[in-house]
């Protein structure tokens, strides 16, 4: 986990910066060539950190990144860390707003060679130039060596990291990544990924980041904004999102929680670690973390069984005492997801209905959960 | 080779012409490019087609209508009068008023070409990194239009040399003033001096020649968009 997350926890005190406050309208009619759409949106997102904008393709997520950016005129009210961006008829135009922004493909301008990019921005930053700001980025996103060369004489990714530097170097308020890895295979998805890990982790920016990708989102966001059909579905931290049972956003088959913990020991001879989540403790495979070190989990629903009782006779390293707090059977009959409860967490099992049935689970019964497999990604 | 004094007046007039009507053509194509490669408006069709007139019609018919609106009783006539410059007809601005409009589809087209092929992405881009409407003008779209701008300036001030019927009708054949290079080679068929003539046309035909080999070379190597030559 992050280095911001951990100063935050280390200095509680600090004072927390203005939300973001976004209530915006749009409505694209019906035309003959556009199938209509509409954007309705009244969210507040936290005025630090990286908000993940979460949702299939077509549910407004790249839309409302562009209102926000005033790229589009929405009608409604825009409040970011306190100033009013947008509200009744002023609306600031997207060259007034300080912000950074990354489109899917890295859209570089092709005039211009990667170093003539950057200067592009910084000359237009407002600011005087931070050299060692400069090489900090150049560092972050590993293009140092680049920088004599055109847009069409770069890689894909290389394009990419040379747009997220170019957006950083403005030195915006509000950063803004639209699905920054869409347009790039997995071998340059890979590539990017560390950096925008470290960059997200690092920023003292606000980041929006849009992605359909639920691995890129636990990977990066601490909060997130799940849209459908324009629509805010579910808005709240990771953990908190991920851990309500809504197939809007959550197919069934790929359900899972986050777990937020600290790495609370080490054992050498299993190479094993143990993190420690409010609600109980974890076995995974050793990740090389040091002791005391945020981490985050992913627990899939259909790694996870109920039992009734706490069973030493199993192969299972992670049960954990829990009570069932909500119980939904699937359209079909066929499956049972359980959501449970330890502590201020929550963890999801996907059970048949017939197991479910012969458990005779009910809400607010204590069980055991049996946990398989943890996968750590962050 | 031996020009007359004479002939050395007229070359030096059609330079003087042709760069004036490609400066106020870069000046005045250029919004107009910009407003056609931009505009949903149902006015779009309409001001396209008047650009695009001169492309059609035979400069008689141009210069026709030019010499009657430029007249004394002419909308423009009356226009110029009122502002105490007198009339156009048979002057050098009024041959350059004139070359203006028939030139104007041989500007306004490449620069709008290369505006459409530029697409809304630099637009926003430029934008996001804070550049207002006049900075993204000269530092995005300016440079990437660029190869449409000089397509745009080398076939205006081509065409602008070759241009004879609109010049006969509206400027005539005056001396330093409006004669220029088509009406000088006119002149010296006219009289059977064929020697004089073969060296102004011959000079015309190299020129326009260069002038395209020019622009399809430049096309070979930076794609002009939009170089379109079919009349």
């Amino acid at each position: 986990m992050s280095d911001r997350i951990l100063e935050a926890r280390l200095n509680p005190d600090q004072e927390k910066p203005a939300p973001i406050r976004i209530k915006l309208r749009l409505i694209r009619p019906d035309t003959q060539k556009n199938v209509g759409f509409s954007l309705d949106v009244d969210v507040v997102i936290p005025g630090s950190g990286v908000t993940a904008i979460f949702g299939h393709s077509g549910s407004g997520k790249t839309t409302f990144l562009r209102c926000i950016a005033g790229l589009e005129k929405a009608s409604g009210m825009l409040d970011v860390n306190g100033s009013i961006w947008q509200s009744g008829k002023t609306f600031l135009p997207a060259y007034k707003r300080p912000i950074g922004y990354v489109f899917q493909e890295a859209s570089l301008f092709a005039h211009l060679t990667a170093s003539d990019n950057l200067q592009y921005a910084i000359k237009r930053s407002g600011l005087p130039k931070n050299n060692q700001n400069f090489k900090n980025i150049l560092q972050t996103l590993g293009i140092e060596n680049v920088l004599q060369r055109y847009p069409h004489e770069l890689s894909g990714g290389e394009r990419q990291r040379v747009a997220i530097a170019r957006a950083l170097l403005i030195q915006p308020q509000l950063l803004l990544m639209d699905e920054p890895l869409a347009s790039l295979d997995m071998a340059r998805k890979q590539e990017i990924l560390p950096y925008l890990e470290n960059l997200c982790a690092t920023s003292s920016v606000p980041i929006l980041y849009v992605s359909h990708s639920i691995d890129e989102v636990v990977k990066l966001a601490d909060h997130v904004v799940v849209l459908d059909q324009g629509k805010v579905a579910a808005s709240g931290s990771v953990t908190d999102v991920f851990s309500r049972i809504n197939p809007t956003f959550q197919p069934e088959s790929d359900l899972g929680v986050i777990l937020d913990g600290t790495v609370i020991e080490r054992d050498t001879r299993w190479h094993l670690s143990r993190i420690a989540f409010d609600g109980g403790d974890l076995w995974l495979r050793d990740t090389g973390d040091e002791i005391n070190r945020p981490v985050r989990v992913r627990v899939l629903a259909r790694d996870v069984s109920i039992a009734l009782d706490n069973h030493h006779d199993t192969s299972i390293l992670n049960k954990i005492p829990v009570k069932v707090c909500e119980i939904f059977t699937t359209d079909e009959g066929t499956i049972t997801i359980v959501r449970l409860n330890a502590g201020e967490s929550y963890i999801i099992a996907r059970l048949t209905a017939k197991s479910a049935h012969y458990l005779n689970l009910t809400p607010g019964m204590p069980v055991w959960a049996q946990i398989k497999s943890v996968a750590l990604v962050q | 080779m031996n020009f007359s004094d004479s002939d050395i007046e007229t070359i030096l007039l059609t330079l003087r012409l042709a760069t004036t009507v490609t400066l106020l053509l870069m000046l005045i194509g250029t919004p107009i490019a910009w407003w056609l490669a931009r505009t949903k408006s149902a006015w779009k069709g309409p001001v396209s087609a008047v650009v695009a007139l001169p492309l059609v019609l035979p400069p008689t018919v141009l210069g026709f209508y030019f010499l009657v609106a430029m007249g004394p009783q002419g909308v423009i006539g009356e226009l110029t009068q009122s502002l105490g410059f007198g009339t156009l007809p048979f002057t050098f601005t009024g041959l350059v008023v004139a070359s203006v409009f028939y030139s104007m589809p041989f500007v306004v087209q490449p620069i709008q070409n290369a505006f459409e092929a530029l697409g809304d992405r630099p637009l926003e881009v430029a934008a996001t990194l804070r550049a207002g409407p006049w900075d993204t003008f000269f530092s995005v779209i300016v440079p990437m239009a660029k190869p449409g701008f000089i397509t745009a300036a080398v076939l205006g001030f081509a065409h602008t040399v070759g241009e004879f019927g609109i010049v006969l009708m509206v400027g005539g054949n005056i001396p330093g003033e409006t004669r220029v290079m088509s009406v000088q080679i006119y002149d010296h068929v006219e009289v059977m001096d064929y020697a004089q003539a073969h060296m102004l046309a011959g000079m015309m035909l190299l020129f326009s020649f260069l002038v395209l080999l020019g622009l399809y070379s430049l096309r070979r190597r930076h794609n002009i968009w939009g170089l379109k030559l079919e009349r």
